[in-house]
């Protein structure tokens, strides 16, 4: 970890008309660290990540970021192309549902190709390799790598959907819901694989989840929304151990015990 | 002699605001200091506060009041007030704790488990692993649960992961909650025997025993936690 964060983001407000959606939220990520942002449906997560990663602009407050050469840039005063580049290369994104972040009728090889495409690699054979290696790190066999992502289960695109988006190297990654809608089993293998690719890459990654569950392992930090705003914030062990705030608490003492 | 962990006037109340805001108070002013090289132990009935205030000393509960100064990286920190990335880093390097029970992780094994906070603080991943077998090996874990996830473990297997994994760094200040809890007695000795290599290598030491003859071995002194009761009436 160096002392320098790798985002900043300063009071951001982001209101439907006169909805909130998120209100006044200001953080610091640094690299490796996997902050988790945590709260109920409406609670203005998703509005946050998506406000943060530029897919939304914010009503008002800002957002820099360190770029690879070490200049900070102020997100929301780039041009489109910038910030498209800055997705494609050293951004990540998994949304909830596969289809959202993979093309689902090119093959599931072509998919993690596209990404290393975008970067300028043009040599077929390198592209195919490194295609190959990245299913494999997310435990897709070699066999099926000319099949398309229409005819994978669930758990295997979303899989591919990470392999898609860590191709490039990115040294940060938006995560929405990751396990969402998958059974337990398939959703312990992906947070073990998840977990593994982040601490091996020393990726930072944003994590916005409702299950407390998924937060604790993946998360060294969380925040804890409630109606747009932060009410908590702190050490993941230490927000889910010792909750302060009282919808924390709430969210805290609803989990079921198995 | 050096002085690793002084803790100054430290309070610690839970308020339940599911149950209309009602505060628990657990402990008030406690202070006291461990010395590198020495066992100190929390005394008390339960529900005194012991594993409270070693929580607390973790970063893993809040602090309401007063200080808790660790020597860390070369200069002094508060703990009490330090922010996430501090409490992280003071982990990794400086406070090393083994709890009461081991939170799994799907799909890691044993070994990797033990290994874990050594390749966090970038030793090389087979060193890490080859320390990791002979603490394995030390604490009588059969062999063939090595390459298993702990989760499916008995409890005293489980314990035993779990001692492994606190025990095998280098942290100047070890917290140890009930370590033996589940052990059997060959077992308990080698957790005794770990313990003095500890103290021997200038390792301060902060514990629950509940075990007597655990406590007996390893004590050098007993802090009396009912002393810090937070129900007396502050005179």
């Amino acid at each position: 970890m160096t002392d320098e964060p790798l985002l900043r983001v300063s009071a951001l407000s982001k209101f439907y008309g006169s909805r909130v959606g998120c209100e006044n939220v200001t953080f610091d990520l640094w690299p490796g660290e996997v902050l988790a942002v945590v709260g109920e449906s409406g609670s203005g997560k998703t509005t946050l990540l998506n406000c943060v990663s530029t897919r939304l602009l914010p009503s008002s407050g800002t957002a820099s970021y360190r770029m690879r050469d070490g200049q900070w840039r102020e997100l929301y005063r780039m041009s489109e192309a910038e910030r498209r580049f800055l997705m494609r290369t050293d951004w990540g994104f998994v949304h909830q549902n596969p289809a959202d972040g993979l093309r689902m009728t090119v093959s599931a090889g072509a998919n993690v190709g596209e990404r290393l495409m975008a970067v300028g690699d043009r040599h077929y054979g390198r592209i195919r390799a490194t295609a190959v290696d990245w299913l494999s790190r997310v435990e897709i066999d070699e066999d099926r790598i000319d099949d398309e992502p229409r005819a994978f289960s669930g758990g295997m695109r979303q899989r591919l959907q990470i392999a898609r988006n860590l191709v490039t190297g990115p040294r940060l990654v938006f995560m929405d819901e990751p396990t969402g809608g998958l059974d337990v089993s398939v959703q312990a293998r992906l947070l073990d694989l998840l977990r593994g690719l982040v601490t091996d890459l020393g990726l930072a990654a944003i994590v916005v989840t409702h299950d407390l569950a998924v937060a604790r392992l993946l998360s060294q930090r969380m925040m804890v929304m409630k109606d747009g705003r932060v009410v908590e914030s702190g050490l993941t062990d230490r927000v889910l151990d010792d909750p302060r705030a009282p919808y924390t608490q709430l969210l805290v003492s609803s989990i079921l015990q198995v | 002699m050096a002085t690793p962990l002084v803790v100054s006037d430290v309070a610690k109340s839970f308020t339940m605001h599911l149950r209309d805001g009602v505060t628990l108070p657990v402990v008030t002013g406690v202070s006291f200091s461990i010395r590198a090289g020495e066992c100190a132990v929390l005394g008390g009935p339960s529900g005194a506060g012991k594993s409270s205030i070693l929580k607390m000393l973790y970063g893993n509960y809040a602090v309401d009041e007063g200080q808790i100064i660790v020597q860390h990286g070369g200069g002094l920190i508060d703990l009490a007030s330090a922010s996430p990335r501090t409490v992280l880093s003071v982990r990794r390097h400086t406070i090393g704790y083994v709890s009461q029970f081991l939170r799994t992780v799907p799909r890691v094994s044993a070994l990797d488990v033990v290994a874990e906070p050594l390749v966090e603080r970038g030793e090389d991943r087979e060193t890490a692993r080859a320390k990791a077998r002979s603490l394995l090996a030390q604490l009588n874990l059969p062999e063939k649960l090595w390459a298993l996830p702990p989760a499916t473990f008995s409890g005293g297997e489980q314990q035993r992961v779990n001692i492994a994994r606190g025990f095998i760094t280098e942290h100047p200040i070890l917290l140890l909650d009930e370590p033996t809890a589940s052990l059997d007695a060959k077992n308990r000795d080698v957790v005794v025997e770990l313990i003095a290599a500890k103290k021997a290598a200038g390792v301060a030491l902060l514990g629950i025993f509940h075990d007597l003859d655990v406590r007996e071995a390893v004590a050098d002194r007993v802090i009396d936690v009912t002393a810090f009761a937070a129900g007396k009436i502050a005179a």
